[in-house]
């Protein structure tokens, strides 16, 4: 199963919670570069899966490698390849966004003066100069998501793992933040994304569709589409979704 | 090095920027200082006295007996020179020594006047000054007896004498106790919350998918509120040496150095408390039901630890306030060096290290 173009492989990869199984045997591997959609219904097991592949958490069993690296024993080599923007908003909201970025620069240890460099550039890039000094709570969410995008993208990871980045932010915003994500994936940074929101799948190379922890479905959106003779990948999802037992969390 | 700058810089944001957190960290202290104003007093059982009977003749053994019949009492016989009497009192077990003078019964019949001498242990005013009302009393009543017996005007004087506090001033009891209590508040409350803090808001998720140590996670949220907590510090002392006209006896630099100790002590406890809980909630619950409650009653500036049954008295050991509780009064008030505090000091060392070791290994790298 070992395949040396993959930057993330996974192999019969399962987690139980005591009786409950949240990831059953999933096997699957993203090459670099590549923007990888992981797509499925709330509880479906998108979450779980993406900890396990971050080192956050320790598979039942299977087995898995991000970089080259070992998810059981080289977490620690792990973390200095991936960079990771969860689910829940994950930069300090009492911070401004300057001390955000100087913070999260300074915890992967990123010399001063490339530092100064990088938080010009992402300040220029996101139009955020007037708001350096501005807390962040006090950004409108799709800004937020975008910084905390750019800051997880900030020590130039080989990996970045996205938790529903896009969730609860309006259409233009997400398009906005997709343009961020194609900028990413054109430096050779692999994109790993998680979803539930069917026209994101379309942007994604290859998109996963997890249901009940197990994945129904791995292809390009073109040739899922196809497989499935449905117009939108909603249909896709619809189509494969209607296997589902488990009830959204 | 650098990284654990950058965070350090982070936790002193996240203090200065929460009004609250302000609030509890510098109104507490000064509120607590000033509405303290009172003592309390309490009856005290079973406090170790000893009597010195110079004279040994038939009115001092008398009396002595009566000493020792009172219930208040544990008397010790000891004939014990002045320097002796300092020494007793610096090892602070005794609180009170009483001092027949040579030829007291025959002062007592020829001169119909004979003086008995009372020495206390003002450091802690209330106790010196129930002890020494307690002893005044039953040497009065053996006045009356002798009065009733003989038909005479014999009188006996006590010459009371207070030392180390000789003004018996209510605050020497109550500020080494406002600062064991309030530093234990706020360095265990504000510990508390801020590791669970992150748990709750997902920023936990973030740092542990980072290189960061997880040990320096730890430690760097210690670091602000150790030194706002010698701030804290320095306006209680303040307070009570310009406000409350008390001076601290003892060193300065001593003062200072067992007091970032005890800080350090009730840190690592705030962040095991951290570290074991998952919601900011209960942290709080824990460390004020379960710390700010048994350190107001075990530390021993509100109620007598002398005065509770033994089980009680054996658990107060394992609550660090105590310790530096009595080492605040030795250095403050008695003005005693550190060859008299230093057991309980590596005490507080000990609890230090225990609880520094355990949140550090309870600290979780994963999830779940």
């Amino acid at each position: 199963m070992s395949n040396p173009q993959a930057v993330i492989w996974a192999d019969k990869l399962s987690k139980h919670f005591g009786e409950f199984v949240a990831v059953n045997q999933i096997s699957f591997s993203v090459q670099k570069g590549e923007i990888f959609g992981f797509l499925g219904a709330n509880g479906a097991g998108k979450t779980t899966a993406m900890r396990m592949l971050c080192g956050l958490l320790l598979p039942t069993s299977g087995s898995a490698a991000i970089a080259g690296y070992d998810v059981y024993t080289q977490t620690e080599q792990i973390k200095q390849n991936i960079g990771y923007m969860s689910q829940r908003f994950s930069l300090y909201e009492d911070l401004t966004v300057a001390e955000n970025i100087r913070f999260f620069g300074g915890i992967y240890g990123l010399p001063d003066k490339q530092l100064k460099l990088k938080t010009d550039e992402l300040l220029h890039t996101l139009q955020l100069h007037t708001e350096a000094k501005t807390l962040v709570s006090a950004l409108p969410l799709g800004w937020k998501q975008k910084l905390a995008f750019s800051v997880a993208i900030l020590h130039e990871p080989a990996i970045v793992f996205l938790d529903e980045p896009t969730g609860g932010v309006d259409p233009i915003t997400r398009r906005q933040f997709w343009d961020l994500i194609y900028a990413a994936a054109q430096q050779g940074i692999t994109l790993f994304v998680t979803t539930h929101y069917m026209d994101e799948a379309e942007y994604c190379n290859r998109i996963c569709m997890l249901v009940d922890g197990e994945i129904k479905a791995l292809d390009t959106p073109a040739n899922l589409k196809k497989q499935h003779q449905a117009q939108t990948m909603d249909d896709v999802f619809y189509h494969l979704a209607r296997t589902a037992k488990r009830t959204a969390d | 090095m650098k990284r654990f700058f950058a965070f350090v810089r982070k936790e002193f944001h996240h203090v200065f920027r929460d009004p609250k957190t302000m609030l509890l960290l510098f109104g507490v202290p000064v509120a607590q200082i000033l509405l303290f104003g009172f003592a309390l007093t309490n009856e005290i059982k079973n406090a170790h006295i000893i009597i010195t009977d110079n004279a040994q003749d038939i009115a001092s053994k008398q009396i002595a007996a009566k000493l020792a019949a009172n219930t208040n009492f544990i008397t010790h016989q000891k004939q014990l020179n002045p320097q002796q009497i300092e020494e007793t009192f610096r090892q602070g077990k005794v609180k009170l020594v009483v001092i027949f003078p040579p030829n007291f019964n025959h002062d007592l019949l020829h001169l119909q006047k004979a003086q008995v001498q009372i020495i206390a242990d003002a450091s802690d005013p209330n106790t010196a000054n129930t002890l020494t009302t307690y002893a005044t009393a039953i040497i009065m009543d053996y006045q009356k007896q002798l009065w009733q017996n003989t038909n005479l005007p014999l009188s006996i004087h006590t010459d009371m004498r207070m030392i180390y506090n000789p003004e018996l001033k209510g605050i020497t009891n109550f500020v080494p106790g406002v600062m064991a209590l309030v530093l234990m508040l706020i360095c265990v409350l504000m510990t508390s919350v801020s590791i669970v803090r992150e748990k709750e808001l997902g920023t936990m998720e973030v740092l542990l998918v980072s290189p960061f140590n997880a040990v320096l996670v730890v430690i760097s949220k210690a670091v602000p509120y150790f030194f706002l907590s010698l701030v804290n510090l320095t306006v209680i002392l303040l307070l009570s040496v310009l406000v409350m006209g008390m001076p601290v006896a003892g060193s300065w630099v001593l003062l200072y150095a067992i007091s970032a100790l005890f800080i350090l002590t009730a840190l690592s406890l705030g962040l095991l408390i951290s570290n074991v809980t998952n919601s900011q909630q209960t942290a709080m619950l824990i460390s004020l039901m379960g710390m700010l409650l048994p350190t107001l009653i075990f530390t021993g500036f509100m109620f007598p630890i002398e005065n509770m049954p033994l089980p009680l008295q054996v658990m107060s050991n394992i609550f660090p306030s105590k310790w530096y509780y009595i080492i605040v009064k030795n250095v403050m008030i008695k003005g005693l060096g550190f060859t008299a505090i230093w057991k309980e000091t590596l005490i507080l060392l000990t609890a230090t290290l225990l609880l520094m070791t355990i949140s550090i290994a309870k600290f979780k790298t994963r999830l779940a």
